[in-house]
Protein backbone atom coordinates (compact mmCIF):
# COMPACT_ATOMS: atom_id res chain seq x y z
CA UNK A 1 0.00 0.00 0.00
CA UNK A 2 1.31 3.58 -0.47
CA UNK A 3 0.21 5.98 1.64
CA UNK A 4 0.19 9.94 1.07
CA UNK A 5 1.17 11.76 3.24
CA UNK A 6 -0.14 15.62 3.32
CA UNK A 7 0.54 19.24 4.85
CA UNK A 8 2.76 19.38 8.10
CA UNK A 9 2.37 15.50 8.35
CA UNK A 10 4.71 15.38 5.94
CA UNK A 11 7.33 16.57 8.31
CA UNK A 12 6.09 14.25 11.24
CA UNK A 13 6.42 11.16 8.91
CA UNK A 14 9.54 12.47 7.09
CA UNK A 15 8.43 11.37 3.60
CA UNK A 16 5.44 12.55 1.16
CA UNK A 17 4.61 8.77 -0.22
CA UNK A 18 4.79 6.05 2.62
CA UNK A 19 5.18 1.86 1.37
CA UNK A 20 3.36 0.02 3.96
CA UNK A 21 3.08 -3.61 3.90
CA UNK A 22 -1.03 -3.93 3.85
CA UNK A 23 -2.90 -4.40 6.91
CA UNK A 24 -6.76 -5.57 7.59
CA UNK A 25 -8.17 -1.84 8.23
CA UNK A 26 -7.83 1.70 8.95
CA UNK A 27 -7.58 1.13 12.39
CA UNK A 28 -5.26 -1.22 12.34
CA UNK A 29 -3.05 1.37 10.08
CA UNK A 30 -3.42 4.07 12.40
CA UNK A 31 -2.36 1.96 15.69
CA UNK A 32 0.79 0.78 13.41
CA UNK A 33 1.49 4.22 12.39
CA UNK A 34 1.37 5.61 15.82
CA UNK A 35 3.83 3.15 17.07
CA UNK A 36 6.19 4.13 14.28
CA UNK A 37 5.26 7.77 14.41
CA UNK A 38 4.59 8.87 18.01
CA UNK A 39 3.68 12.41 17.63
CA UNK A 40 1.11 11.22 15.09
CA UNK A 41 -0.97 10.45 18.14
CA UNK A 42 -1.37 13.85 19.10
CA UNK A 43 -2.46 15.26 15.60
CA UNK A 44 -5.91 15.52 13.97
CA UNK A 45 -6.14 14.44 10.38
CA UNK A 46 -8.89 12.83 7.86
CA UNK A 47 -8.23 9.61 6.15
CA UNK A 48 -9.19 9.44 2.58
CA UNK A 49 -9.40 5.88 1.17
CA UNK A 50 -9.56 5.98 -2.46
CA UNK A 51 -10.04 9.47 -3.03
CA UNK A 52 -13.13 9.34 -0.60
CA UNK A 53 -12.37 10.68 2.92
CA UNK A 54 -14.05 7.68 5.64
CA UNK A 55 -15.59 8.40 8.73
CA UNK A 56 -15.27 4.29 10.04
CA UNK A 57 -12.75 1.62 10.18
CA UNK A 58 -12.24 0.38 6.64
CA UNK A 59 -10.82 -2.45 4.92
CA UNK A 60 -8.11 -2.41 3.01
CA UNK A 61 -6.37 -4.24 0.22
CA UNK A 62 -2.78 -4.40 -1.47
CA UNK A 63 -4.06 -1.92 -3.82
CA UNK A 64 -5.74 0.72 -1.62
CA UNK A 65 -4.76 4.18 -2.47
CA UNK A 66 -4.33 5.90 1.44
CA UNK A 67 -3.92 9.54 2.11
CA UNK A 68 -3.98 11.11 5.49
CA UNK A 69 -5.40 15.00 4.86
CA UNK A 70 -4.34 17.39 8.04
CA UNK A 71 -6.08 20.78 8.85
CA UNK A 72 -4.39 23.84 7.54
CA UNK A 73 -4.67 27.28 8.92
CA UNK A 74 -3.23 29.27 6.98
CA UNK A 75 -4.69 32.23 4.38
CA UNK B 1 -26.88 45.42 -17.35
CA UNK B 2 -27.74 49.06 -17.94
CA UNK B 3 -24.99 50.88 -19.41
CA UNK B 4 -22.34 50.86 -22.19
CA UNK B 5 -19.51 50.92 -19.98
CA UNK B 6 -20.73 47.56 -17.86
CA UNK B 7 -20.97 46.13 -21.13
CA UNK B 8 -17.46 46.87 -22.23
CA UNK B 9 -16.25 46.17 -18.71
CA UNK B 10 -17.89 42.23 -19.02
CA UNK B 11 -17.32 41.91 -22.74
CA UNK B 12 -14.81 39.68 -23.15
CA UNK B 13 -16.55 37.49 -20.67
CA UNK B 14 -20.01 37.79 -22.23
CA UNK B 15 -18.24 36.56 -25.16
CA UNK B 16 -18.28 32.67 -23.70
CA UNK B 17 -21.47 31.06 -25.12
CA UNK B 18 -21.42 29.19 -21.66
CA UNK B 19 -21.14 32.84 -19.68
CA UNK B 20 -23.14 35.34 -21.37
CA UNK B 21 -25.06 37.77 -20.47
CA UNK B 22 -27.16 35.46 -18.07
CA UNK B 23 -24.23 35.13 -16.03
CA UNK B 24 -23.21 38.30 -16.14
CA UNK B 25 -26.72 39.61 -14.76
CA UNK B 26 -26.11 37.04 -12.37
CA UNK B 27 -22.82 38.19 -10.84
CA UNK B 28 -24.02 42.26 -10.76
CA UNK B 29 -26.93 41.20 -8.37
CA UNK B 30 -24.28 38.62 -6.67
CA UNK B 31 -23.18 39.62 -2.92
CA UNK B 32 -20.43 37.88 -1.30
CA UNK B 33 -18.54 38.28 2.02
CA UNK B 34 -14.31 37.89 2.15
CA UNK B 35 -13.27 36.89 5.31
CA UNK B 36 -9.86 37.57 5.45
CA UNK B 37 -7.76 40.26 3.12
CA UNK B 38 -4.28 38.61 3.63
CA UNK B 39 -2.83 36.12 0.88
CA UNK B 40 -6.00 34.28 -0.35
CA UNK B 41 -7.73 37.31 0.27
CA UNK B 42 -6.38 39.59 -1.87
CA UNK B 43 -6.17 37.44 -5.18
CA UNK B 44 -9.93 36.57 -4.71
CA UNK B 45 -10.57 39.83 -4.12
CA UNK B 46 -9.10 41.08 -7.55
CA UNK B 47 -11.12 38.66 -9.53
CA UNK B 48 -14.70 39.18 -7.65
CA UNK B 49 -14.14 42.76 -8.34
CA UNK B 50 -12.66 42.31 -11.82
CA UNK B 51 -15.20 40.18 -12.78
CA UNK B 52 -18.32 42.04 -11.78
CA UNK B 53 -19.63 40.21 -8.16
CA UNK B 54 -22.28 43.83 -7.43
CA UNK B 55 -21.51 43.72 -3.84
CA UNK B 56 -18.62 43.04 -2.19
CA UNK B 57 -17.70 43.13 1.70
CA UNK B 58 -14.27 43.17 3.34
CA UNK B 59 -13.45 42.05 6.76
CA UNK B 60 -10.37 42.25 8.53
CA UNK B 61 -9.23 43.54 11.30
CA UNK B 62 -5.61 43.67 10.88
CA UNK B 63 -2.67 46.00 9.18
CA UNK B 64 -0.48 45.54 6.57
CA UNK B 65 3.39 44.39 7.79
CA UNK B 66 6.28 44.43 5.66
CA UNK B 67 5.92 40.49 5.94
CA UNK B 68 2.83 40.47 4.23
CA UNK B 69 4.01 41.79 0.89
CA UNK B 70 5.40 38.93 -0.68
CA UNK B 71 1.97 37.16 -1.06
CA UNK B 72 -0.49 39.95 -0.21
CA UNK B 73 -0.32 41.65 -3.71
CA UNK B 74 -3.36 44.36 -2.77
CA UNK B 75 -0.78 46.59 -0.92
CA UNK B 76 2.60 48.35 -1.55
CA UNK B 77 5.43 49.82 0.98
CA UNK B 78 3.35 52.82 1.57
CA UNK B 79 0.18 51.08 3.21
CA UNK B 80 2.36 49.67 6.18
CA UNK B 81 0.80 50.34 8.78
CA UNK B 82 -3.02 50.59 7.02
CA UNK B 83 -5.79 49.01 7.88
CA UNK B 84 -5.64 46.25 5.24
CA UNK B 85 -9.52 46.25 5.27
CA UNK B 86 -9.40 49.96 3.97
CA UNK B 87 -6.31 49.58 1.44
CA UNK B 88 -7.81 46.44 0.33
CA UNK B 89 -11.30 48.72 -0.63
CA UNK B 90 -9.55 51.88 -1.92
CA UNK B 91 -7.08 49.56 -4.80
CA UNK B 92 -10.33 47.41 -5.75
CA UNK B 93 -12.19 50.53 -6.17
CA UNK B 94 -9.66 51.65 -8.90
CA UNK B 95 -10.18 48.44 -10.88
CA UNK B 96 -13.75 48.48 -10.46
CA UNK B 97 -16.00 51.69 -9.78
CA UNK B 98 -18.84 50.13 -10.65
CA UNK B 99 -19.73 47.92 -7.63
CA UNK B 100 -20.33 48.19 -4.09
CA UNK B 101 -17.35 47.56 -2.05
CA UNK B 102 -18.37 47.23 2.17
CA UNK B 103 -15.68 47.88 4.71
CA UNK B 104 -15.53 45.28 8.03
CA UNK B 105 -12.32 47.23 9.77
CA UNK B 106 -12.77 44.51 12.87
CA UNK B 107 -12.76 41.13 13.58
CA UNK B 108 -15.14 38.19 12.13
CA UNK B 109 -16.30 36.84 15.80
CA UNK B 110 -19.21 35.16 16.91
CA UNK B 111 -20.16 38.22 18.10
CA UNK B 112 -20.65 39.95 14.77
CA UNK B 113 -20.79 37.17 12.30
CA UNK B 114 -24.78 36.89 12.05
CA UNK B 115 -25.31 40.90 11.44
CA UNK B 116 -22.56 41.21 8.81
CA UNK B 117 -23.15 37.55 6.93
CA UNK B 118 -26.96 38.09 6.88
CA UNK B 119 -26.17 40.79 4.03
CA UNK B 120 -24.02 38.23 1.97
CA UNK B 121 -24.92 35.04 -0.61
CA UNK B 122 -21.71 33.81 -0.48
CA UNK B 123 -18.99 33.59 2.51
CA UNK B 124 -15.19 33.39 0.92
CA UNK B 125 -12.82 31.96 3.86
CA UNK B 126 -9.15 33.13 3.45
CA UNK B 127 -8.58 33.75 7.51
CA UNK B 128 -5.82 32.81 9.46
CA UNK B 129 -6.76 30.14 12.45
CA UNK B 130 -8.86 27.86 13.24
CA UNK B 131 -10.87 29.52 15.42
CA UNK B 132 -12.26 32.09 12.76
CA UNK B 133 -12.27 29.10 10.85
CA UNK B 134 -14.77 26.84 12.42
CA UNK B 135 -16.92 30.09 13.83
CA UNK B 136 -17.65 30.88 9.99
CA UNK B 137 -18.13 27.50 9.13
CA UNK B 138 -20.80 26.79 12.19
CA UNK B 139 -22.15 30.48 11.24
CA UNK B 140 -22.74 29.33 7.82
CA UNK B 141 -24.33 26.57 8.98
CA UNK B 142 -26.77 27.95 10.61
CA UNK B 143 -27.88 30.68 8.07
CA UNK B 144 -27.35 28.09 5.24
CA UNK B 145 -25.08 29.83 3.53
CA UNK B 146 -22.90 28.49 0.83
CA UNK B 147 -18.75 28.63 2.06
CA UNK B 148 -15.71 28.64 -0.37
CA UNK B 149 -13.21 27.54 2.02
CA UNK B 150 -9.77 27.65 1.26
CA UNK B 151 -6.30 27.38 3.64
CA UNK B 152 -2.57 26.92 3.04
CA UNK B 153 0.27 25.22 4.42
CA UNK B 154 3.89 26.23 3.19
CA UNK B 155 3.72 24.43 -0.50
CA UNK B 156 -0.17 23.35 -0.06
CA UNK B 157 -3.50 24.19 -0.73
CA UNK B 158 -6.68 23.18 0.36
CA UNK B 159 -9.41 23.86 -1.44
CA UNK B 160 -13.60 23.35 -0.99
CA UNK B 161 -17.59 24.42 -1.19
CA UNK B 162 -19.15 23.87 1.89
CA UNK B 163 -22.55 23.77 2.33
CA UNK B 164 -24.16 23.44 -0.60
CA UNK B 165 -26.35 20.64 -1.03
CA UNK B 166 -26.32 18.31 -3.69
CA UNK B 167 -28.16 15.83 -5.42
CA UNK B 168 -25.33 12.78 -3.97
CA UNK B 169 -25.80 13.92 -0.39
CA UNK B 170 -29.06 14.05 1.88
CA UNK B 171 -27.77 17.16 3.53
CA UNK B 172 -25.20 19.97 2.96
CA UNK B 173 -21.72 18.55 3.92
CA UNK B 174 -19.73 21.58 5.84
CA UNK B 175 -16.15 21.77 7.77
CA UNK B 176 -16.83 20.00 10.53
CA UNK B 177 -17.73 16.64 8.47
CA UNK B 178 -13.87 17.14 7.08
CA UNK B 179 -12.16 18.43 10.56
CA UNK B 180 -14.72 17.78 13.49
CA UNK B 181 -12.84 20.07 16.23
CA UNK B 182 -10.39 22.47 15.95
CA UNK B 183 -6.35 21.04 16.38
CA UNK B 184 -4.82 23.08 19.05
CA UNK B 185 -3.18 25.81 18.19
CA UNK B 186 0.13 24.70 18.51
CA UNK B 187 -0.73 21.47 17.24
CA UNK B 188 -0.54 23.13 13.18
CA UNK B 189 1.44 25.71 12.51
CA UNK B 190 0.12 29.07 10.52
CA UNK B 191 2.23 30.87 7.96
CA UNK B 192 3.85 33.17 10.31
CA UNK B 193 5.76 30.08 12.09
CA UNK B 194 5.79 27.53 9.15
CA UNK B 195 6.57 29.65 6.89
CA UNK B 196 4.61 30.01 3.37
CA UNK B 197 5.40 30.37 -0.79
CA UNK B 198 4.73 33.52 -1.56
CA UNK B 199 2.85 32.85 -4.42
CA UNK B 200 0.79 29.52 -3.10
CA UNK B 201 -2.14 31.27 -1.55
CA UNK B 202 -1.98 33.65 -5.28
CA UNK B 203 -2.57 30.38 -6.55
CA UNK B 204 -5.46 28.53 -3.96
CA UNK B 205 -7.20 32.27 -3.66
CA UNK B 206 -7.85 32.68 -7.63
CA UNK B 207 -9.18 29.30 -7.58
CA UNK B 208 -11.51 30.33 -4.61
CA UNK B 209 -13.06 33.37 -6.88
CA UNK B 210 -13.38 30.57 -9.73
CA UNK B 211 -15.23 28.56 -7.67
CA UNK B 212 -17.58 31.58 -6.00
CA UNK B 213 -18.23 32.43 -9.64
CA UNK B 214 -19.34 29.30 -10.91
CA UNK B 215 -21.49 28.96 -7.78
CA UNK B 216 -22.72 32.14 -8.52
CA UNK B 217 -23.45 31.68 -12.41
CA UNK B 218 -24.34 27.98 -12.33
CA UNK B 219 -21.59 27.21 -15.12
CA UNK B 220 -19.09 24.35 -14.58
CA UNK B 221 -18.79 21.92 -11.40
CA UNK B 222 -18.24 23.89 -8.77
CA UNK B 223 -15.99 21.69 -5.43
CA UNK B 224 -19.76 20.86 -4.33
CA UNK B 225 -18.70 17.70 -1.33
CA UNK B 226 -14.91 17.72 -2.79
CA UNK B 227 -11.89 18.90 -1.29
CA UNK B 228 -8.96 19.49 -3.59
CA UNK B 229 -5.67 19.43 -2.44
CA UNK B 230 -2.61 21.74 -4.76
CA UNK B 231 1.02 20.59 -4.21
CA UNK B 232 2.95 24.23 -5.56
CA UNK B 233 6.02 22.01 -5.57
CA UNK B 234 5.38 19.21 -7.97
CA UNK B 235 1.98 20.36 -8.89
CA UNK B 236 0.19 17.62 -7.89
CA UNK B 237 -3.83 17.92 -7.40
CA UNK B 238 -5.48 15.48 -5.80
CA UNK B 239 -9.72 15.96 -5.37
CA UNK B 240 -10.81 13.57 -2.67
CA UNK B 241 -15.06 13.55 -1.94
CA UNK B 242 -16.33 14.32 1.31
CA UNK B 243 -18.58 12.38 3.55
CA UNK B 244 -21.31 13.38 6.37
CA UNK B 245 -19.98 12.80 9.69
CA UNK B 246 -23.52 12.49 11.82
CA UNK B 247 -20.92 12.91 15.09
CA UNK B 248 -19.39 15.58 14.41
CA UNK B 249 -22.57 17.99 13.82
CA UNK B 250 -23.10 17.32 18.10
CA UNK B 251 -20.15 20.29 17.61
CA UNK B 252 -22.43 22.74 15.93
CA UNK B 253 -24.68 25.09 17.90
CA UNK B 254 -28.04 24.63 16.86
CA UNK B 255 -29.15 27.67 17.27
CA UNK B 256 -27.95 31.43 17.58
CA UNK B 257 -27.88 31.95 21.19
CA UNK B 258 -25.46 28.84 21.83
CA UNK B 259 -23.68 30.53 18.84
CA UNK B 260 -23.09 33.32 20.98
CA UNK B 261 -21.99 31.42 23.90
CA UNK B 262 -19.07 29.41 22.14
CA UNK B 263 -15.74 30.33 23.10
CA UNK B 264 -14.51 30.03 19.57
CA UNK B 265 -10.37 31.36 20.95
CA UNK B 266 -10.81 28.99 23.57
CA UNK B 267 -11.58 25.59 21.78
CA UNK B 268 -8.53 25.99 19.69
CA UNK B 269 -6.30 26.26 23.18
CA UNK B 270 -4.19 23.70 23.93
CA UNK B 271 -2.82 24.51 28.05
CA UNK B 272 -6.46 24.13 29.30
CA UNK B 273 -7.59 20.75 29.13
CA UNK B 274 -5.84 19.15 31.73
CA UNK B 275 -8.21 21.44 34.23
CA UNK B 276 -11.07 19.64 32.50
CA UNK B 277 -10.12 16.11 32.79
CA UNK B 278 -10.28 13.29 34.93
CA UNK B 279 -9.04 10.14 35.42
CA UNK B 280 -10.83 6.63 35.50
CA UNK B 281 -9.31 6.53 39.38
CA UNK B 282 -10.43 10.03 40.53
CA UNK B 283 -13.83 8.98 38.61
CA UNK B 284 -14.28 6.09 40.70
CA UNK B 285 -13.94 8.36 43.75
CA UNK B 286 -16.51 10.31 42.73
CA UNK B 287 -19.54 7.89 41.36
CA UNK B 288 -21.05 7.61 45.14
CA UNK B 289 -20.80 11.20 45.32
CA UNK B 290 -24.47 12.83 46.70
CA UNK B 291 -22.90 16.44 45.48
CA UNK B 292 -21.74 14.86 41.78
CA UNK B 293 -23.98 14.33 38.37
CA UNK B 294 -22.75 12.31 35.65
CA UNK B 295 -23.72 12.93 32.20
CA UNK B 296 -23.21 10.21 29.35
CA UNK B 297 -23.19 12.72 26.43
CA UNK B 298 -23.50 10.34 23.91
CA UNK B 299 -26.82 9.98 21.60
CA UNK B 300 -28.98 7.49 22.55
CA UNK B 301 -28.37 3.80 22.39
CA UNK B 302 -24.70 4.08 21.63
CA UNK B 303 -22.66 1.04 22.67
CA UNK B 304 -21.51 -0.14 25.33
CA UNK B 305 -24.25 0.64 27.31
CA UNK B 306 -23.66 1.87 31.27
CA UNK B 307 -25.13 -0.01 34.33
CA UNK B 308 -22.54 0.03 36.24
CA UNK B 309 -22.99 3.69 37.96
CA UNK B 310 -26.06 5.98 38.34
CA UNK B 311 -26.05 8.24 35.54
CA UNK B 312 -28.48 10.63 32.90
CA UNK B 313 -28.13 10.72 29.19
CA UNK B 314 -27.95 14.11 27.93
CA UNK B 315 -26.53 13.88 24.41
CA UNK B 316 -24.30 16.53 23.50
CA UNK B 317 -26.64 17.85 20.36
CA UNK B 318 -28.81 18.68 23.31
CA UNK B 319 -26.57 19.54 25.85
CA UNK B 320 -25.84 23.02 23.99
CA UNK B 321 -29.60 23.57 24.01
CA UNK B 322 -30.74 23.40 27.38
CA UNK B 323 -30.86 25.48 30.15
CA UNK B 324 -29.84 23.59 32.97
CA UNK B 325 -30.88 23.22 36.28
CA UNK B 326 -28.51 20.77 38.05
CA UNK B 327 -28.28 20.79 42.05
CA UNK B 328 -25.37 19.57 42.02
CA UNK B 329 -21.74 20.78 42.53
CA UNK B 330 -19.61 18.62 40.26
CA UNK B 331 -20.59 17.43 36.98
CA UNK B 332 -19.13 14.87 35.19
CA UNK B 333 -19.25 14.20 31.56
CA UNK B 334 -18.47 11.16 29.65
CA UNK B 335 -18.58 9.64 26.13
CA UNK B 336 -17.33 6.87 23.95
CA UNK B 337 -13.23 8.06 23.86
CA UNK B 338 -13.73 11.33 26.18
CA UNK B 339 -13.23 13.35 23.05
CA UNK B 340 -16.74 14.73 23.00
CA UNK B 341 -17.52 15.13 26.24
CA UNK B 342 -14.05 17.11 26.51
CA UNK B 343 -15.80 19.58 24.26
CA UNK B 344 -19.01 19.42 26.26
CA UNK B 345 -17.25 20.09 29.24
CA UNK B 346 -15.68 23.48 27.93
CA UNK B 347 -19.61 23.99 26.18
CA UNK B 348 -21.00 23.78 30.21
CA UNK B 349 -18.17 26.02 31.26
CA UNK B 350 -19.50 28.51 29.40
CA UNK B 351 -22.75 28.18 30.27
CA UNK B 352 -21.99 27.73 34.42
CA UNK B 353 -19.08 30.03 34.08
CA UNK B 354 -17.68 29.19 37.90
CA UNK B 355 -20.19 27.99 39.43
CA UNK B 356 -19.92 24.55 39.06
CA UNK B 357 -16.94 22.44 38.89
CA UNK B 358 -16.97 20.39 35.16
CA UNK B 359 -14.77 17.65 34.18
CA UNK B 360 -14.69 15.08 31.14
CA UNK B 361 -13.65 11.45 31.42
CA UNK B 362 -10.47 10.83 30.12
CA UNK B 363 -10.23 7.70 27.87
CA UNK B 364 -14.13 7.78 27.52
CA UNK B 365 -16.06 4.79 28.76
CA UNK B 366 -13.88 2.37 27.38
CA UNK B 367 -11.02 3.54 29.08
CA UNK B 368 -13.16 2.97 32.62
CA UNK B 369 -14.46 -0.16 31.06
CA UNK B 370 -11.09 -1.48 29.84
CA UNK B 371 -9.82 -0.73 33.52
CA UNK B 372 -13.04 -2.42 35.11
CA UNK B 373 -12.72 -5.04 33.12
CA UNK B 374 -8.89 -5.57 34.01
CA UNK B 375 -9.33 -5.78 37.81
CA UNK B 376 -12.38 -8.36 37.74
CA UNK B 377 -10.08 -10.70 35.70
CA UNK B 378 -7.10 -10.24 38.26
Amino acid sequence: MIIKIFGQLIDVIGKENLAFDVVEDTNALIKKLQEMYPPLTNLKYAIAINKKIIQNNTALKQDTEIALLPPFSGG
Amino acid sequence: MNNQTSYERYQRQILLKEFGIKSQQKLLQSKVLVVGAGGLGCAALQYLVAAGVGTIGIVDDDIVSLTNLHRQVLYNMQDIGLSKAKVAADKLKALNDEIIINIYNERLTNQNAFGIINNYQIVVDGTDNFSSRYMINDACVLLSKPLVYAAISKFEGQLAVLNVKNNTNTRAINYRDLFPVPPKNDEILNCAEAGVLGILPGIIGTMQANETIKLITGIGEPLINKLLTYNALNNSVYEFGLSANEEAQAFIPTYKNAFLKMNYEWLCSSTLNNQFEIDTLKFDSLIEDDNTMIIDVREKNEQPVVDEFKHVQISLSELSNKQMLIEEDTIILFCQTGTRSLQAAKLMYEVFNQSKKIVSLKGGIFEWKKKHQFQEIK
